[in-house]
């Protein structure tokens, strides 16, 4: 009886009202979230910066950081390695371990990754597929612009900057025949990684050398 | 930005897109480097933003080398078992 009442119309404006309703309310609380999630304009970058920076983040790599440690042998049982031997496979212990927090969302941490395992034909496909998207937009930029020579839009994509970005490509792993967008898209997400993997060791070799007895006799690096 | 003016006249949607796009993604990362965050938000040049993030990182991936060697040194005299480990663990958090 009720639902008789408030519904005099089975169509429109009853529904209609409430489903504008609905939609308020839900582009209300979408708002909201959206709000208290991004801190800024982009929100899969953002998402990604924010991680790298949060607490929790930086405990789950130091604790997959101290098992990667525990799992190199660094005392050496037959003989004991050279001091650079064991700072190498302690960096790539530290490396493997925060492409491991990526999560394997980001190219440069597939790219730790596999090329550990020596997967390369992975790696190929990957950039196959991302490079023929970017090549057919690149291909038309470059008809354009010999066309129409605007000199300020063209600051971007000047020589120099181009090849900035490629030498950054360089840097960052996995990220030598990426596209411009994509450098500069891993580059930003590298680095919030990098900066966090620097946090986490030095909170841990400050804790490993404030707890050690005798800082002095620690063995002399064999040169 | 007077470029956006002249963006506006290209026939290409394309390139409109990807022109934004980088400049969004170079100030983006200009946010990140700490020497050019000090304010100065439109008077850096791509190019400087792009030099200063190659420095960085490589300054960074310099604190890893030397993080790295030290934390090598400090664990060399014993290997941390399992104990140790979650010692570690729980006080880092």
């Amino acid at each position: 009886m009720e639902s008789i009442v408030t519904n005099p119309l089975p169509n429109s404006n009853s529904d209609r009202v409430r489903r504008k309703k609905k939609k308020k309310t839900s582009a209300a609380a979408a708002t909201a979230t959206l709000k208290t999630n991004q801190q800024r304009q982009n929100q899969n970058q953002s998402n990604n910066h924010t991680r790298w920076k949060s607490e929790a983040q930086q405990q789950i790599y130091s604790s997959k950081l101290i098992q990667a440690l525990s799992q190199v042998n660094l005392n050496g049982n037959h003989s004991s390695p050279s001091a650079p031997r064991r700072g190498r496979a302690v960096r790539e212990a530290a490396d493997r371990a925060l492409a491991v927090a990526a999560k394997g969302r980001t190219r440069w941490s597939r790219a730790i990754l596999t090329s550990r395992v020596k997967l390369k034909f992975r790696k190929e496909k990957r950039q196959r597929s991302g490079s023929v998207s970017a090549a057919t937009v690149t291909g038309v930029t470059g008809r354009n612009r010999s066309r129409k020579q605007r000199f300020s839009v063209l600051k971007l994509k000047a020589k120099s900057v181009q090849r900035k970005v490629k030498v950054l490509g360089r840097l960052v792993p996995g990220c030598r025949k990426q596209p411009l967008p994509v450098i500069l898209e891993e580059a930003t997400d590298y680095i919030a990684a990098l900066e966090m993997q620097v946090r986490a060791m030095s909170a841990l070799a400050d804790l490993l050398s404030g707890s050690g007895s005798a800082t002095s006799s620690s063995p002399p690096t064999s040169q | 930005m007077s470029s956006r003016g002249l963006r506006s006249r290209q026939s290409s949607g394309v390139s409109r897109i990807r022109d934004d796009q980088i400049t969004d993604l170079v100030s983006k990362l200009q946010l990140l480097i700490p020497q050019l965050r000090r304010g100065r938000s439109h008077k850096v040049s791509a190019s400087k933003v792009l030099q200063e993030t190659r420095n960085y990182i490589r300054s960074l991936h310099r604190e890893v080398e030397d993080l790295s060697h030290r934390l090598s040194e400090l664990l060399a005299s014993t290997d941390i078992d399992n104990d140790q480990a979650a010692i570690i663990r729980s006080l880092l958090m």
